[in-house]
């Protein structure tokens, strides 16, 4: 699965996007699943409630969205467009 | 991207480069239902809230969904009122003071559809395109942060 970081969050874990196998089956457990794996994503989502998120490009208001067979996540802070 | 959906075209791009304000009006003027048509033109500002002048104003985007989230922004207004036409180009990049970032055209046949849809389309591309902006100072930068107010707006609509 690809997963995408945008403004701070990109900053905060190093990288724009990163391929990984994950086990998780909804975006609650990819983000405890990612947070396990090292201190970094610990630091970028510490405030979860400033973090928005969108499967496959659409932004989802609930963290328990399935991803099973999802192409990529992305995590960012609230928009500023225009 | 280009969508024609009832009668009204909808056309979205994402750019690195300036527009060309009075070349899209003109291209929406040659259409002979048009009545009324708004534009709106966002610029850069030195909001002057550090004491340094602002160098830069750096635009980032999710290249794909950007273009998604900002045609089903307009597919909405265009839901809700009668309008032929709807243009935005959105810059990303690096920006100066004064410079282009974002145009919304719209266009209907009598002018309460062109006013109502271009504040709707602007008051949702600033809380659901998936756009950043940092302003890059001389000695610091930092990331603009969303208004709760920008929020609120959404929910009168």
């Amino acid at each position: 699965m690809k997963i995408l970081y945008f403004s701070w969050l990109r900053e905060k874990i190093g990288v724009p996007f990163e391929e990984l196998e994950v086990q998780s089956e909804n975006v609650n457990d990819l983000i405890k699943e990612l947070i396990r794996t090292d201190q970094k994503y610990a630091l970028a989502f510490e405030d979860i409630k400033s973090i928005r998120v969108a499967v496959d490009q659409k932004l989802i208001q609930n963290l328990n969205v399935s991803i099973k067979n999802v192409k990529e996540v992305a995590f960012f802070p609230p928009m500023t467009g225009g | 991207m280009n969508k024609k959906i009832n009668n009204c075209l909808i056309s979205v791009n994402i750019q690195k480069d300036d527009f060309d304000v009075n070349a899209e009006i003109q291209s929406i003027r040659s259409r002979k239902i048009i009545g009324g048509i708004i534009n709106f033109i966002g610029v850069v500002r030195d909001t002057q809230k550090e004491k340094e002048e602002l160098v830069s104003l750096e635009l980032e985007h999710y290249p794909g969904m950007t273009e998604k989230a900002i045609m089903s922004i307009c597919r909405d207004a265009q839901k809700r009122w009668e309008i032929n036409f709807v243009r935005v180009i959105h810059r990303v990049g690096n920006l100066k003071t004064g410079d282009n970032i974002v145009l919304v055209i719209t266009a209907s046949a009598h002018r309460k559809e062109s006013f109502k849809s271009a504040e709707f389309i602007m008051d949702f591309l600033k809380s659901r395109a998936p756009i950043w902006k940092k302003e890059h100072y001389k000695t610091h930068s930092s990331w603009v942060q969303s208004k709760e107010a920008d929020e609120l707006l959404l929910k009168d609509w």
